[in-house]
Parts: C-alpha cells; structure tokens; sequence
C-alpha cells in the first residue's frame, strides 16, 4: 500500500469541528467553578461551533469532491449535504433543549462537549469511505450517545436507558465488525470502493459475502431500530430525559442513513439482490409493527418512538429499492422525518416545565383552547407525520413509495400507505410545526444520486 | 506440530472464554479472562504479530485486568445470583448458539478458507521488525482512523468523568477561610440569669386570638 500525502482541505469541517470541540474541552474545565456554571458559556460556544463549522460546509459545497487520507474519507454531494443538515438540525436541538436543562438542572458543560464530539462522529460518518472509519464514527458517536443518556445520574429510568442502550448499542456494533471482517475475509479489502469492484468483478465466493453481509444488516438494523431488532427504541426514548431523546431521535438518524448508503448501496452495491431481500423483511415489518404499537401508545414518547420504527421502515423501504431514484426518496424522507421529529420531541419539550413532564398522551388535553397556535403547529406535525397531502411528510412517502413502485416492488408499496399512522394524529394534539416546502429539498437529494 | 499448538491454545481460549461468563465469582472470571488474554496472545504469536501480542499482555494483562481485579476486590462484590429466566431461557439459546456454530463451521471452514483458496501469508525473516511496519502503517495510511481512535479516547475519559465526579456533594477544606476564622464566629458567649424562667402564659394567649 502506497501513501500519499493526504488532502487534508476536504476534511476541513471535522477539524474546525474538533478544533472548537477541545477549546470547548479546556473552557468548560476552567469555568465549571463560575457561579452559575458553565452552561451559559458552553451554550453559547456550541451553538457558535456548529454555526462555523456550518459555514465551512457551506463554503466547500459544490467544490471539487474526492477521497483522502488513502480512501479512508470522501467528499461528494451527499456528504456535504448530510453534514450541513447535522449542523443545522443540532443547533435548533440546543435551542430547543435549553431551557429543559436549566429547568433540571443539566445544564453543563459537559453536555454540549459531549454534543459537539457525537457531531464530530456523525460528520466522520457521513464522509467515511472505508469500513474501519465508518466504524470509528459510529462508535464516536455512539459513545457520546450512551454518555448523554445517562447524564441524568439520580433519574433510575434514565440509567437504566443508558444500561440498555449502551448494551445493546455494544451488541450492535460487534455484529457490524463481524460481518465487516468477514466482507474483507471474502473481498480483501475495507475500503469501500475495492470492496465494491471485488464484487462487481464476480471474483467473489458468494456464500462467504451473503455471511457477512447478514451480519452487516443486523447491525444497520439494530443501530437504526428496525423490527425485529428495536425493542431498545421505545425504553430509550421513553427512558431519557425529553432533551436527551430528542438529540438522539434526530441528527444520529442522519447519519445512520449515510451509513446504509456507504455500506449497502456503495460498498455491496453489487450484491443489491440478496441484501433486498433481507431489507424488505426490515422495512415491511417495521412499518406495520411501529404503526400498531404506535396506536396502543398512552405516552406520547413511547408513541413517537414507535412512530420513528414505522419510519425507519420507509427510509429502508427506499433504500431496497437500489436505484438512483430510491437513495433520494429515502434521503428526503430522511431528512423530513428529522424535520417532524425535531417539532415533535420539541413540543414535548415546551410543554414540560420544572417537575413535571407532559409525558402522557392526557397532558395534552385542553391545548387547543389554552395555546390554540401550538395546538396547531403540534396538529401540523402530527399530519405531516402521518403523511396528509400538503405536509412534507406526505411528499416524502410519496416518493419513497414512488421509487418503489416505479422498481416494481408493488406488493411492499401497497403494505406501506395502508399503516399510515393515522392513529397518530388522532391521538395526539400539539407540536411545533415547521411549514416546509418540498421541491426545493426533493430536487436537491435527486441531483446527488443522480 | 504448530498445528497442534495452535488447537492447544484455542481450546484454551475458548474454555477461559466461556469460563468468564459462567463462573458466578468476579474475581475468579477476571483471572479466567487473564488466561484468555495469555492465550490469544500466544496465538497471536504465532501469527507473527509479536509486537500486538506483547502489548495485548503489557496493557490488557499487565494494566487493565490488575485495576479491574484492584475494585472488584475493592468493591466487595459477593457472588451474583443465577438471572431469573436464565434456565428458562437455556435451551433457547443453546439452540440458537447451535445453529449458528453450525453456519459458521460451514461458511468459514477449509472449504471457503482453505490454503488452496487463501494462499499463506509469507514468512518474514529474523530481521523482519513487526513494529517498525506496524507504526509505519498507522502513521501514514492509517492516520486518519488513528486519529479517531484518539478523539474517542478523549469521549471516553468525557464521558467517565461526567458519569462519575460529583462536585457538589464533596466535601473539602478552604485554607483561606480557616485562616480567616475569628473568635466570634466559632463561640458565642450567652449571658444567662441563674433563675427559671416563668412558664410562658398560655391561657391568656388563646382568649387574645
């Protein structure tokens, strides 16, 4: 293996990244005695990071793309526009988690560290390019996510959250390794590309690849919540503090789809069949199973979490389908359904106060005559979750299931409308909404794969 | 007769292996997983990765599992209880476990890892140095995961110390504050008269409200 100095330009954003994240480090260390804490600081030198790191994406998007550091990072157009998305999404989670913290007493440095570090793992996953930096991006990034579930020390259910997340998120990722050694056992190589052309040149033993290929889409299934792997999910979400879960609901999910498409449709994209089959499974089961156990739901935590299981079937649904129009159907509605969670977990969030958590499904009784506008914006998203026409959500399930059956999948796209949630609509009242319009983000996600 | 030394150490590793998990006594599983650590080491010794198999026993042997061993015993953990369900759930799993051995010594056996079909790696001479290639490759090909690794690292001592330090609630001296101490603020003098004092009136208070 020959090196070659690596481009380090490309990963500019990472280093900007973890450049503030260790300044970050060294204040927080220095003003924790301040009076009211680091918090305030902290608060605001996050929020300043993500903007600048933001900015940075910004600045390199459309320029020339390429792989550095020997084929271990990539810059393409996916990965601008997953980063730039991680940056934005997570500076409204600050925004909105903020006075939920305060309220609670976690208002610490040591949350935004740990929020800017599981930033940095979500970036080096979106541009990783190589199974061993993938991997080390996830568990980054999984780390920081264990860490922030558990910072709330005297809550026992957010503990007992963190236990299992943590062990089952350890589980997770030692499928994922396995599969990966038993990819390079069958190709020979890690780096994405060469595992891509070892197939594609049909020089492969097959029955070693589908091997560690199951392996590979277990992990993808348990790191995403997708039935049968997502009993974790609903104890998680329902366990964290609403702030934590809301960091967790959101950006990871972005890059968890960048990691199905870097391992799935760019590294095995020639064994598309035999994972298609596996997917389908994933995504049929996860959307009628997350939609059912939605409608039993009396904790709307617990509700949106399942409602998030329903969507990870649809982002798979899109992804199974294998073509250019599928990864963008399945990258909108990747990015929509972070859109609607975030309004979600946001109006849980803005409902609860000092002692009390609208948790229950009952809290919420009453919002439309006390706060008719929230009570809107919360029925806004409630739709758009559920895909009614004018909302994003609806676009997204159009398309995803467009992709579908324009690929001829015809039976998955009829299972697919028939468990719209519409249980979760009903049942629910209120949430910050977010007018948004789709062809604009549409366009933009089909141009990458294009 | 490598071959024999290799199985020897395998069947090793694979009895510590189960040994840490089944044995109901935390300090015995810590020395059990020693063992493995020995025993992998040597295999990987015969791999001819000399360099990894010694700090497999410098850091995990010689550092990690003596701290481990240090606050198990610290910690005065009694022996855990067998887990409800564990024997409800045995046969289950030993199914599973089963089938999934079975699939592994099918897929991975001589018939997809054959040395017809992966040839062996070449043999370095004596003055071949493992880590030297091993530092070169981790300092140049390698130096973008290497650099993750160390950001995780850094998470990891994050996060431990989040977890764990609670400053509010310790307990500590302030130099300048003893040294500041005056008389007044330790002992109070109370001039008091040596006589009873009258039981308070309570009849009148309650006509009063």
């Amino acid at each position: 293996m020959t090196f070659s100095i690596p481009n380090i330009a490309f990963a500019l954003p990472e280093m900007v990244l973890l450049g503030f994240g260790c300044a970050l480090l060294l204040i927080v260390a220095y003003v924790d005695r301040a009076p009211q804490g680091s918090g305030f600081i902290a608060y605001w030198f996050s929020q300043a990071t993500f903007v600048i790191t933001g900015l940075v994406i910004f600045q390199g998007m459309g320029g020339e793309g390429g792989q550095t550091f020997n084929g271990g990072y990539i810059k393409d157009g996916l990965s601008d526009i997953l980063k730039l998305a991680i940056c934005l999404i997570n500076m409204v989670v600050l925004l909105y988690s903020r006075h939920y913290l305060q309220a609670r007493g976690l208002f610490t440095g040591a949350y935004y560290i740990l929020a800017v570090f599981a930033t940095l793992g979500m970036l080096i996953m979106v541009s990783a390019y190589h199974f061993l930096t993938l991997y080390l991006g996830l568990e980054l990034l999984s780390l920081c996510l264990y860490a922030i579930v558990a910072m709330h020390r005297d809550n026992k259910i957010a503990t007992e959250a963190a236990m299992k997340y943590f062990i089952l998120g350890a589980l997770a990722s030692g499928m994922l390794l396995y599969g990966m050694s038993i990819i390079y056992g069958a190709t020979g190589s890690l780096a994405i590309p060469e595992v891509a052309e070892a197939i594609l040149s049909g020089s492969v033993n097959r029955v070693v690849l589908n091997f560690g290929l199951v392996f590979l889409v277990v992990g993808i299934g348990f790191k995403l919540g997708a039935v049968p792997f997502h009993m974790w999910l609903p104890d998680v979400y329902d366990g964290a503090p609403t702030a934590m879960t809301l960091f967790i609901a959101t950006a990871p999910k972005i890059a968890g789809f960048a990691m199905i498409i870097r391992l799935l449709a760019e590294g095995l994209g020639g064994a598309h069949a035999h994972w298609q089959t596996l997917l389908i499974i994933l995504a049929v089961l996860s959307m009628v199973i997350g939609n059912l156990a939605a409608i039993a739901q009396t904790n709307i935590k617990r509700m949106l979490a399942y409602s998030t299981i329903s969507h990870v079937g649809f982002i798979l649904l899109g992804v199974l389908v294998g073509t250019a129009e599928g990864y963008a159907a399945a990258m909108f509605y990747v990015l929509a359904y972070v859109l609607m969670t975030l309004g979600g977990f946001g109006m849980i969030l803005l409902m609860s106060r000092a002692g009390f958590e609208a948790d229950n499904i009952t809290d919420y009784q009453g919002l439309g005559q006390r706060y008719p506008w929230f009570a809107m914006m919360m029925m806004i998203l409630m739709f758009s979750m559920a895909g009614v026409p004018p909302m994003v959500g609806f676009f997204a399930k159009f398309a995803v299931i467009n992709a579908a059956v324009d690929a001829g999948l015809m039976p998955i796209a009829i299972v697919a409308p028939k468990t719209f949630q519409w249980a979760l609509s009903v049942n629910a009242l209120a949430v910050l909404g977010l007018g948004f319009f789709p062809g604009a983000l549409l366009a933009l996600c089909t141009r990458i794969f294009m | 007769m490598e071959k024999y030394i290799f199985y020897a150490f395998a069947a090793i590793l694979l009895f510590s292996a189960t040994m840490v998990i089944t044995v109901r006594n935390p300090v015995r599983a810590a020395l059990f997983l020693v063992l493995a650590f020995f025993t992998s080491a040597g295999i990987w010794l015969m791999l001819e990765a000399e360099f990894l198999a010694i700090t497999l026993v410098l850091v995990y042997v010689g550092a990690v599992m003596v701290l481990f061993l240090f606050v198990v015993m610290m910690l005065n953990v009694n022996l855990t209880p067998v887990q409800e369900g564990f024997t409800r759930y045995l046969p289950l799993g030993i199914l599973v476990a089963a089938l999934i051995t079975a699939e592994m010594i099918a897929v991975l056996g001589a018939s997809h890892f054959g040395l017809d079909i992966v040839s062996a790696p070449i043999a370095h001479g004596a003055n071949y140095s493992n880590t030297k290639e091993l530092g070169r490759l981790l300092y140049t090909v390698y130096v973008y995961p290497f650099e993750i690794a160390s950001v995780i690292l850094t998470v990891a001592i994050v996060a431990a110390i989040t977890l764990t330090l609670r400053r509010k609630t310790s307990k500590f001296q302030d130099p300048g504050k003893q040294v500041k101490v005056r008389r007044e603020d330790r002992v109070r003098l109370v001039k008091m008269d040596a006589v009873k004092p009258k039981p308070p009136a309570v009849a009148s208070e309650e006509t009063a409200s």
